[in-house]
């Protein structure tokens, strides 16, 4: 099993309901979050083109925070997905550095945070909080094993690309372009 | 070409300091052993609602956690404005009612050597106080001197109340400040309006035409899905904006256009249309009244002679026209909503309307589908007095074509210097904040001196309850029973909302407020159910279910009594214009004293250094109500001012660099705004989002924080056919440093 996400930037308005949705399901407090919405424009008026996507952890199958974590808070479960135990966590930052996504952030209790792809859901056989809410249905969710999940099936019919490849990280977070 | 890149994270992350070290540390059990997560499911007890933080009103479930405190806000499956999925502010609803800065019981002005300050009061005395004002009134001037500002779900009761106390003087902005033109457009050209949701068939369109429209910003949930719907099957967009907005960067076609001269590229589509024979030939001739004499009006309007006027290039012009015409029938030429902008909205809209008869899309699929509403029973109420005079009488011959109440024109009738017929005295003001609502606050401010009693309803010490004499608290929408949602859509349907926790503080539904207002003024009669819930389950089991049943499901979808969503092959249709044909020249128009036909005016320019203020929306908030709301202010918590970057250089101004608006009447901005340099925006406007700037500061988290541009828009083209406030006149410069005195309320 391999759990991964794709984020359809021909059609993310970057409305951020992923974020506010991720909020209120994991009782993110306010002033964090675990997922966020980018903008990138090019061009000079009137020539000029736009992505929004949509952005968390990539659950990196090589994965820099897990690597340097000193006391093996940070950890891969089953499907792939990086977890922290917040327990064994002593806020040391060292995950936060190596991140090259920026996708990590202090909890205000003391121990670092980040999208856990809402395995409490997904282990009930729902989808992420974020990918439930998306009104756009830009957020597709799945086991990449599996060729018939949602996520498979839209990366063979799409074209897509990951973040910063270039760091070896072997992202699972894919946007389709 | 140069190439420039703004990149631009649009969530704050936490401002990573590290919190190191154990003295902050605690033991926080992750939520990951799947008995955990079971329990947390089934502990949790929903209750349906449908969302209150715009007007779309989503229905939804309310979750609450196993203490009974709310926990999350999502979408109820069967819903078909939502399907299951809310937008940012429908999700964020859950702020509304965490939020600290919320009224929380009623308030009283006390008059204090010259200083205004207010005392709690009692429910009692506070109603008390209303109802012995309201007689005043009504003994001095008549009833018809009390009006009512009113939006959203309490209209129902509060409307009632007025009525019953013999004012029809209720009126909504989001007709006079927002989507009237386009109503009084479409009913003019087809004879309906195109309601709310709007019944734009998107989701099978082939071609979606947005003029100024930024669906995808202006969270409008079901469009928005259905248009990422359409973009899935691979229907084209053409977005006519001055603006890259979200949905132009989604667009086959973005045509940049100079701002204001939309109606030039109207006409030159409708000229385009006819000349090339592109139109619907066997639909027009059926079903539509005026053809030749259209013709005979845009023979001129070329798309060159568009491009002097709009500098969008012919050929981009012409390929537009072309796709419109290639997917006709399959084509919405969006109607728009947020339409007041240059005092000529409706003769705009109407061209938009003729555009859309042309291609024949109203009554087709992919076009305009034919709305199915559930009509709910009446509960018995004695009647209604005629009253003796609306607000058409304060004004005679005042915008002759305005079905429904202005609200600026009952501001207008409560300022004596304007000699209005009859003078406005009393407001009931409900959840509609005035100041930041209605352009040029210094007439509202104004009226407010001449009045004899303001009441103020409202969840949050918005700026108009500041001026208020008696200011009544409501409960949010998650703490009440509201009246049925029955709104249009391709299936009639019902959904319910109900309180999911009771109400924070000393703060009542609308329901209450006007029950007990109306005992107060003997008007009880009018609200026969002690308990809305009665009225409610009473309404419901006329209605073939019960408040028992939709307290269980929250939405309940009827059939459809026949198979017309669409026109059938053929059909004989009869419009409810005069006609009772689509009437491509308006006769009505015409025996009103305006144009039958639409036509182009030229408006005012910048003068040099000053740029067209363009504002709009962002997905996260609405109106000018939810800047205070934590969910929603962590996403977005003041505006910014977008310039285009050639205009920055000229300036000297850097992107997040704090500065003042000024205005072409030299209104200065009473705040700063952060200045976001950005190709996204033509270099002769400047763009910001609306509902920031809040002056009021019992509002903590939003005071202060960005510019207002409603305080910004000073000068105000009325529409003279149906009153509506044009609001795109306005030009502003830059102030890096401010000499005058600050001026913070």
């Amino acid at each position: 099993m391999r759990y991964a996400m794709a984020v359809d930037t021909r059609k993310c308005v970057g409305c951020s309901d992923c974020v506010v949705a991720c909020q209120t399901e994991n009782n993110v407090p306010i002033g964090f979050c675990r997922d966020w919405i980018v903008e990138v424009t090019n061009g000079t008026y009137p020539q000029l083109e736009m992505e929004l996507r949509s952005e968390r952890c990539n659950q990196c199958v090589n994965a820099p925070c897990v690597r340097c974590c000193p006391t093996g808070a940070s950890h891969i479960v089953d499907g792939g997905i990086v977890l922290v135990t917040h327990n064994e966590c002593i806020g040391c930052g060292a995950c936060m550095a190596s991140c090259p996504y920026d996708a990590r952030y202090p909890h205000p209790d003391g121990y670092v945070d980040k999208c856990t792809f809402c395995i409490h859901r997904i282990k009930n056989g729902l989808s992420p909080a974020c990918v439930a809410v998306c009104p756009t249905k830009c957020l597709y969710f799945g086991d990449l094993h599996d060729p018939n999940s949602e996520v498979s099936v839209v990366l063979k019919k799409r074209k897509s690309k990951t973040l910063i490849p270039e760091a070896g990280t072997d992202p699972q977070l894919y946007f389709l372009i | 070409m140069t190439s420039r890149r703004d990149f631009i994270r649009i969530t704050a992350m936490g401002a990573g300091v590290l919190v190191a070290g154990t003295a902050a540390y605690k033991v926080i059990k992750s939520l990951s052993s799947p008995e955990e997560v079971k329990k947390l499911v089934v502990d949790l007890k929903r209750t349906p609602t449908y969302c209150e933080v715009c007007f779309w009103k989503c229905a939804g479930w309310v979750y609450k956690t196993s203490e009974g405190k709310i926990w999350k806000i999502i979408g109820n499956d069967e819903d078909p404005n939502c399907n299951g999925r809310f937008c940012p502010r429908g999700t964020g609803g859950v702020g509304m009612y965490y939020d600290e800065s919320r009224l929380k019981t009623p308030l009283i002005r006390v008059e204090e050597r010259g200083k205004q300050v207010f005392r709690e009061a009692s429910w009692d005395e506070a109603l008390e106080l209303v109802s012995v004002k309201m007689k005043e009134v009504s003994a001095k001037y008549g009833p018809e001197s009390m009006a009512l500002f009113t939006h959203g779900s309490g209209s129902a009761y509060l409307s009632t109340l007025l009525k019953a106390f013999g004012s029809a003087n209720i009126a909504e902005p989001s007709y006079a400040q927002c989507r009237g033109p386009r109503d009084e457009a479409f009913t003019a050209t087809f004879g309906e309006e195109v309601y709310s949701p709007e019944i734009t068939d998107i989701r099978d369109t082939k071609c979606l035409v947005l003029i100024g429209s930024h669906i995808g910003e202006n969270m409008h949930n079901g469009q928005v899905q259905e248009m990422s719907d359409a973009i899935d099957k691979g229907a084209t967009i053409i977005t006519v904006d001055p603006r890259f907005s979200t949905a132009a960067a989604k667009s086959k076609f973005w045509l940049p256009i100079k701002p204001s001269t939309d109606m030039a590229l109207l006409l030159s589509w409708i000229h385009e249309i006819i000349y090339n024979d592109f139109y619907d030939k066997k639909y027009v001739e059926k079903y539509c009244s005026g053809f030749d004499k259209l013709k005979e009006h845009v023979k001129d309007f070329t798309p060159e002679w568009a491009y002097g006027i709009t500098t969008i290039n012919p050929e981009l012009i012409r390929k537009a026209a072309k796709e419109m015409a290639d997917a006709s029938p399959a084509v919405i030429v969006h109607p728009g909503r947020h339409v007041t902008w240059y005092g000529d909205d409706t003769q705009r809209i109407r061209a938009v309307a003729i555009l859309n008869a042309l291609l024949g899309s109203w009554g087709r699929r992919g076009g305009f589908y034919r709305p199915a509403k559930f009509e709910l029973a009446s509960y018995p109420i004695p009647a209604f007095k005629a009253p003796a005079k609306t607000w058409l009488d304060a004004f005679p011959g005042k915008y002759p074509i305005a079905s429904l109440p202005v609200s600026n024109a009952l501001i207008d009738a409560s300022i004596p210097e304007n000699k209005p017929e009859y003078q406005i005295k009393g407001w009931i003001v409900n959840g509609t904040n005035l100041i930041s609502t209605i352009p040029n606050t210094a007439n509202t401010l104004k009226a407010i001196q001449n009045l004899d009693l303001i009441v103020a309803i409202d969840t949050m010490p918005m700026e108009i309850t500041g001026w208020a004499d008696v200011v009544l608290p409501e409960c949010t929408y998650l703490e009440r029973y509201d009246a049925l949602r029955a709104g249009p859509h391709r299936k009639p349907s019902l959904a319910l909302r109900m309180p999911a926790t009771e109400p924070l503080n000393d703060t009542r539904s609308d329901y209450w407020i006007a029950r007990e207002l109306s005992k107060k003024l003997g008007l009880v009669s009018y609200f026969p159910f002690e308990k809305q819930e009665d009225l409610l389950d009473w309404q419901l089991k006329k209605a073939g279910t019960s408040l028992d049943e939709m307290q269980k499901i929250g939405v309940k979808i009827f059939e459809r009594e026949a198979d017309d969503l669409y026109f059938a092959e053929n059909e004989d249709v009869e419009f409810f214009t005069d006609s009772g044909k689509i009437e491509l020249y308006s006769a009505y128009f015409e025996g009103a004293g305006f144009d039958p036909l639409p036509r182009y005016v030229a408006h005012d320019e910048p003068a040099d250094g000053y740029y067209r203020l363009i504002y709009g929306r962002a997905p996260m908030h609405t109106f000018s109500r939810t800047a205070n709301n934590p969910n929603l202010t962590d996403l977005m918590d003041e505006n910014s001012v977008w310039i285009n970057p050639k205009v920055a250089k000229e300036w000297g101004l850097k992107t997040d660099q704090y500065i003042w608006l000024k205005n072409q009447d030299n209104v200065m901005s009473d705040f700063q705004v952060k200045v976001r340099v950005t190709e996204r925006i033509r270099w002769d406007s400047v763009y910001i989002v609306h509902g920031f700037g809040h002056a009021q500061k019992q509002m903590q988290r939003c005071f202060g924080r960005g510019v207002s541009d409603t305080q910004m828009i000073t000068k105000v083209l009325v529409d003279p056919l149906m009153g509506g406030t044009g609001m795109r006149s306005n030009f502003v410069t830059f102030v890096t440093e401010k000499t005058e005195q600050e001026v913070v309320s």
